[in-house]
């Protein structure tokens, strides 16, 4: 596979994905610190929201140490040539979210919906896309549950309402490079040529470098990963192995390879609460089908009621939930320690 | 069977569909005409097969009747976009107008909780906030009515088939009027509402949480009173509202775990999220019908 000379921008989660692990309590002064070492190391792009998007504030997902508009005109105002992103999820976040963080000085604002329901994302991508010069991108999260050819049509949807943008997104970490070669494939056929398409992976099963190259190779030019991985389940992609591979491969990024590998290992890495790796429940995400974020959650219900977290996982999936219903988590532990005669 | 009171349906899709199949069993409500926008629509097929009078030219083409044919309830199920345009028309001629569309025009009626205050007031428009809001605030309220509740969140998850495109448009209408509903009859200080749409198959029964923080520390077992008794209301006119799990007490949160299976009148049951607006907007017409039948009310015809 040659890639050499390819040019590609990669998209750093730490700051909106590493918020899971996190548990959405990333300071105001840590997201400056390292929003400001990635523009040192020339990263492109990075997402500063909650986990869950702009307005993902609740019980339901966790409230987090400040919010979004601290943290956007925080990191807005303290990086040169690194641009901010924000994520909304229509459902959770609305276009006045949207409004503000366009406000606060974000370029690309990212609008996501489950692989299958683009058209939740009709009036926000159309909002953004009328913003003069706005970088609007549509996100289709939990892509494997679907075939190539229906994850397409989603995409042109996205494609119809304004998105300069489409991204694929294995929120589960469970696609195979092979997957990922033929949605990327299909939809770089079939999309118009100006519109720009993204992988964002997860780690779950160890593939998000392969999966990301493949992505490459199939013709995404937008790669989103996190410097250690700091992302929900396994975490994202790790940046800095990332780049260091396309460095190799003499894929063009534009980041700095060594100061991508002294952002993870000397600011993010110390950051984390519990070592973001692929254990034994973020292996069943990947295995199962399940979005990465309700890792915590599963393991906390596990533990107060007393049963396997990889049990609820599995049963999550079997359920085909997606993205958003953490509030699914407890109710199903509940019945399942019912079930087990642990409770009444 | 007594006198009845003569309603127009307007909006003649599966929320208008469902509706007239619960008005035609009503006592107190008898549905007189449907009124759509597309000559060869089902719905109005439907309708006139069973006796109503119809109309594919909007609310104009009832108008000129209307008061002749005896209307004083209409039900709109069109979109918030023509609703205040239907309202002005049908209270012009002297009609109530009951909004199961988003527009929240006028005041919201959750009807376990302000039903009586909303007919009470009198209003010639009452809005049926969001079927997420249906289903979850009069919880909210069981619990604020018991202490002080300082945040309520509900997280409403309905299945694909049963969220229309006007609710896809405009989501953003969902979770605005739900959560102001939260704070204005579920009585939270602040409310947040979140809605979630999954494509599994089979369809997914609507659920819902409900989370509320109270300001003191929750008072378990009058919550858990409170909560049971709301229940009963909702059963009367919603059986399949059942609570799964909960209410669960951790530290000030309440959480409780719902579902709404619907009645499967012309939805399939797994839409309770459609069948507790119908049936909650037929239960609202229901009381209006009851003061005006009893000479409570008498619905004025407003200027036009």
């Amino acid at each position: 596979m040659n890639l050499s000379g390819r040019k590609i921008t990669v998209h750093d989660m730490c700051l909106r994905d590493g918020m899971h692990p996190k548990q959405h309590k990333i300071t105001v002064e840590e997201m400056v610190r390292v929003a400001r070492a990635m523009d040192d190391a020339g990263v492109p792009l990075i997402e500063v929201t909650h986990g869950d998007g702009l307005g993902g504030a609740s019980v339901n997902y966790g409230f987090p140490a400040a919010s979004d508009e601290e943290y956007l005109r925080a990191v807005c105002g303290s990086v040169k040539n690194t641009r901010v992103s924000a994520l909304l999820l229509p459902g959770i976040g609305t276009v006045d979210h949207l409004q503000m963080a366009v406000d606060c000085g974000i370029h690309p604002i990212r609008v996501a919906s489950h692989c299958i329901e683009a058209d939740v994302a009709e009036q926000h991508i159309g909002m953004a896309s009328q913003i003069e010069g706005l970088d609007t991108v549509g996100f289709l999260m939990m892509a494997h549950m679907i075939e190539p050819e229906e994850l397409l049509a989603q995409m042109q949807l996205m494609e119809s309402y304004g998105a300069n943008c489409v991204y694929i997104t294995d929120s589960a970490g469970y696609m195979l490079p092979d997957d990922v070669s033929a949605c990327v494939a299909l939809a770089r056929r079939e999309l118009k040529p100006s519109t720009e398409l993204g992988f964002h992976g997860h780690h779950n099963l160890a593939m998000g470098v392969a999966n990301s190259i493949a992505a490459v190779a199939a013709g995404a030019n937008r790669i989103d990963g996190s410097m250690a991985g700091l992302g929900a389940g396994a975490g994202n992609t790790p940046l800095e192995v990332f780049i260091a591979v396309c460095d190799r491969m003499g894929i063009e990024t534009g980041v700095d390879t060594f100061k991508a590998m002294d952002i993870a290992e000397d600011l993010i890495t110390p950051m984390m609460d519990e070592q973001v790796r692929i254990d034994r429940d973020a292996l069943t995400l990947g295995y199962a089908g399940v979005y990465s974020s309700f890792l915590l959650f599963a393991k906390r219900s596990a533990e107060k009621y007393k049963l396997s977290s990889r049990d609820i996982l599995v049963e999550l999936g079997r359920r085909k939930t997606v993205g958003g219903q953490e509030d699914m988590i407890e109710d199903l532990a509940l019945d399942m320690a019912r079930a087990a005669g642990t409770i009444k | 069977m007594g006198e009845k009171i003569k309603a127009a349906i307007i909006g003649p899709g599966n929320i208008g569909t469902d509706l007239l199949m619960k008005a035609m069993r009503s006592e107190l409500i008898e549905p007189v005409w449907m009124v759509g926008v597309i000559a060869d629509s089902p719905g109005l097929a439907r309708a006139a097969e069973l006796g109503l009078k119809t109309t594919a030219e909007g609310v104009d083409g009832m108008l000129p009747s209307m008061r002749e044919d005896g209307v004083t309830i209409c039900f709109d199920a069109t979109s918030a976009a023509v609703h205040p345009e239907n309202s002005r028309k049908v209270n012009a001629q002297g009609a109530v107008m009951i909004d199961l569309t988003p527009a929240a025009v006028g005041p919201y009626c959750i009807p376990p909780v302000n039903l009586h205050e909303a007919v009470a007031a009198k209003a010639m428009n009452v809005n049926m906030v969001s079927c997420g809001g249906q289903a979850t605030i009069p919880l909210v309220a069981a619990v604020s009515r018991v202490q002080e509740v300082s945040y309520a969140e509900i997280v409403a998850t309905v299945s694909s088939k049963s969220a229309g495109p006007g609710t896809r448009k405009n989501i953003d209408e969902f979770t605005r009027t739900t959560a102001n509903g939260i704070t204005r009859v579920g009585g939270a200080g602040e409310g947040k509402a979140i809605i979630i749409i999954n494509p599994a198959e089979p369809p997914l029964i609507m659920r819902d949480t409900i989370h509320c923080l109270t300001v003191e520390a929750p008072d378990r077992e009058a919550i858990t009173r409170s909560i049971q008794k709301m229940m009963v209301e909702v059963q009367k006119y919603v059986p399949g509202y059942h609570l799964k799990n909960g209410p669960v007490f951790d530290g000030n949160r309440v959480s409780t775990y719902l579902e709404v299976a619907g009645l499967g009148d012309f939805l399939p049951r797994y839409a309770g999220n459609l069948d507790i607006m119908t049936a909650a907007g037929l239960r609202t017409g229901e009381l209006y019908a009851q003061q005006i039948l009893d000479g409570e009310f008498v619905p004025a015809a407003s200027a036009a």
